[in-house]
């Protein structure tokens, strides 16, 4: 098994590819921070990973992305699954005053993904067999006023993916859309947690069977599946009156 | 695989005291450290919060939660060591490592200690007479002090602060990772023996005779029967099993169960104490029972009923454990027992065990040459706190020690008695460091930097 995963060393990245190395898989890790991915690339070889290779890259350099990925398939000699992962959980209250931030948020969160997704495609869908999967968010599924930006440039990215899924299903290469609650990381670290945040290992693990079992669309935990149908459902008249 | 989050509100195992930092800081990476010496309350780190009592609480000070530096280093296959951050728990490595032939050199009653922890507490465990404590293992550690020194501490580099770390409750700086030896294994089970006894006199005759040929010892006991006799209970000893053919064979997990909330403070009264108790002894029939089992149950009975803390309700828990020397050691028991029959306070799952010769490197490391028993009192109030203020009294008298990991309430006396050495361990303690358990013993009082 030969994976790519860009934002390697995020909590929930880790926490599935710590199940992948068990399997002894070989690995293309892209991140931003040589150290963290050198604490990330040995604790992953120790758990039985055949092959660390690592890139260094901020994601928000779009122009390296294409040679990151032709380095990960030359290196690799192919491969057989992506994980994209990286991502940042902006401040809303900076993003409403500064179309900047607002960008920058997207930037990251979105179209830098979109910008891998692009070239990827093009290459599963010739290859003709795989598996691409991206961490989402619950956040997408509707727009709140407490952290709209990020809830739009994921909700963005997940309709991007409901598209790529239909195209690419054609040519037999699964895109998985994982769509996580609130996770205990150091992304979120300084978010208040409630009962229902869930530990990045049980979120690595319930990533590490959707790729397996090559799904389309999984919440994790589960449980935010229905809570997540039922803030669908509530109208717009009524939604806009809701402090979420 | 539970989706649910720990609460990093730091508690320790029995909750008992109840108590709060003033802040709680996460460390996520090696690379991304605080600045110690920025905090202006006094800094304890805490991972999982398995030490019993207050050695892993600060009250009004910040608690550095460090489980979060989980990820392993190198791991040396052919010569058996691991390096690894110091948040690892000892489960995560039984994981990875059993399924390769190897072991932890030893093993505390829960696995889900972190390396610091095991370290920071130089845990004992059943092969105590063969192979002392966690710390014996240690070859090195990365020491994280508040000046921002990293130092690299082994038996011939800081030598000092190597053997200060070592049962230094946390107080001398963050332990980053540690090295350590492992041992070698054929298959993960244990051939074991489990012996009925019916007097302190008798365990000590099995103990005697078995100690040599048997690598883990332990005993179950119940005192609160007996009379003159002052005990039963069930002796187990065991050795890592040596048949190839079970080599691949999965030991198999069982799911473990959770106590989803507290139980009311009066289910474990005497009564149950005591139905547990003769179920316990009478769960085998004969006097020797011989049999081959998975490492799990042996070593970690406990470990499959998460947080079996909250049997005791809401009020919490303290745990007891001292040792006394062999030499003496009868007597002393003899009046431990009296006393805590007299007191009429059930203890429910009591260990009994005998201590080897080997010294550890740590200064302030607690087990010693002697009996050690481990005692668990629901809190009651003024009347527990009472009780074992009379225990504390016998065991000095005897020369013995009560441990620091378990405990929750000894006076800055006896724990100076208890640790002779507990003066030249202070000037290793680093100044940005303090606990509810040092502040109290010590007699730091108040929350001031030094």
């Amino acid at each position: 098994m030969r994976i790519l995963i860009v934002g390697a060393t995020s909590a929930i990245a880790h926490e599935t590819a710590k199940r992948f190395a068990k399997d002894g898989a070989e690995f293309f890790l892209v991140a931003r921070s040589p150290e963290k991915l050198e604490d990330t690339g040995n604790d992953l070889k120790v758990r039985g990973a055949k092959r660390i290779e690592t890139f260094l890259l901020d994601v928000t350099d779009f122009d390296r992305h294409q040679e990151m990925i032709e380095t990960a398939i030359s290196t690799l000699d192919g491969l057989d699954m992506v994980l994209i992962s990286h991502g940042t959980l902006g401040d809303q209250q900076k993003c409403q005053v500064s179309v900047s931030e607002t960008l920058k948020e997207f930037t990251t969160n979105c179209t830098s993904v979109i910008s891998l997704l692009t070239i990827l495609a093009g290459y599963f869908e010739q290859q003709k067999r795989g598996c691409i999967t991206v961490v989402s968010s619950v956040a997408g599924d509707r727009g709140r006023q407490s952290n709209y930006v990020y809830g739009a440039a994921k909700g963005a990215l997940s309709v991007f993916l409901q598209g790529l899924r239909n195209r690419l299903s054609k040519a037999g290469v699964a895109v998985v859309t994982v769509k996580p609650g609130l996770i205990d990381t150091p992304m979120t670290a300084s978010v208040k947690k409630g009962l229902l945040a869930a530990s990045a290992q049980g979120v690595g693990e319930g990533i590490y069977r959707a790729m397996k079992n090559r799904k389309e669309v999984v919440y994790l935990p589960w449980y935010w599946r229905p809570i997540m149908l039922i803030v669908r459902s509530i109208p717009e008249p009524v939604f806009k009156r809701l402090s979420l | 695989m539970s989706f649910l989050s720990k609460t990093n509100q730091p508690r320790s195992w029995g909750r008992y005291p109840k108590v709060t930092p003033a802040e709680v800081q996460s460390v996520f990476w090696r690379s991304e450290l605080p600045n110690i010496a920025d905090f202006e309350q006094p800094v304890l780190p805490y991972a999982y919060g398995r030490s019993y009592g207050d050695s892993c609480l600060n009250e009004g000070g910040v608690s550095l939660d460090v489980s979060h530096l989980r990820r392993f280093i190198s791991f040396d296959e052919d010569e058996g060591l691991l390096c690894c951050e110091a948040g690892v728990s000892l489960a995560e490595i039984l994981e990875l490592i059993v399924p390769r032939g190897w072991f932890i050199p030893v093993s505390p009653g829960t696995r889900f200690v972190s390396v610091g922890g095991a370290i920071a507490n130089d845990v004992h465990g059943k092969n105590h007479h063969k192979a002392g404590t966690f710390g014996c293992h240690v070859t090195r550690f990365e020491l994280l002090r508040s000046n921002g020194e990293r130092l690299i501490c082994s038996p011939h580099e800081n030598t000092n602060l190597f053997q200060a770390t070592i049962g230094g409750l946390g107080l001398t700086g963050v332990i980053l990772w540690a090295e350590f030896r492992l041992k070698p294994i054929v298959n993960p089970f244990i051939d074991m023996e489990r012996i009925q006894f019916s007097s302190l006199d008798e365990f000590l005759q099995i103990s005697a005779e078995t100690d040599q040929q048997y690598e883990y010892t332990m005993s179950w006991v119940d005192i609160l029967i007996g009379g003159q006799n002052l005990c039963r209970g069930i002796f187990m000893c065991g050795n890592n099993d040596q048949s190839r053919s079970l080599a691949s064979k999965k030991t198999g997990r069982k799911l473990p169960l959770t106590v989803p909330f507290d139980l009311p403070s009066f289910v474990l009264n005497s009564l149950t104490v005591k139905s547990f108790n003769e179920l316990f002894y009478h769960s085998q029939l004969s006097k020797r029972v011989h049999k081959v089992v998975p490492y799990e149950p042996f070593f970690y009975p406990l470990d499959s009923i998460h947080e079996w803390n909250r049997l005791y309700g809401k009020r919490g828990f303290l745990q007891y454990q001292f040792v006394v020397p062999f030499q003496d050691g009868f007597g002393a028991m003899r009046e431990i027992i009296g006393r805590i029959r007299r007191s009429g306070e059930g203890s429910f799952l009591t260990v009994l065990k005998t201590f080897g010769t080997i010294r550890s490197p740590g200064m302030l490391s607690f087990p010693r040459p002697g009996i050690t028993l481990a005692l668990d009192f629901a809190y009651g109030g003024q009347k527990t706190l009472q009780l074992l203020d009379e225990l504390d009294k016998v065991v000095r008298q005897s020369g013995g020690a009560v441990y620091p990991a378990k405990d929750a309430r000894m006076s800055a006396e006896n724990f100076q008695a208890f640790f002779p050495r507990w003066q030249e361990f202070a000037q290793y303690v680093d100044p940005h460091f303090s606990s509810s358990f040092w502040r109290r013993v010590s007699h730091a009082q108040k929350l001031v930097m030094v």
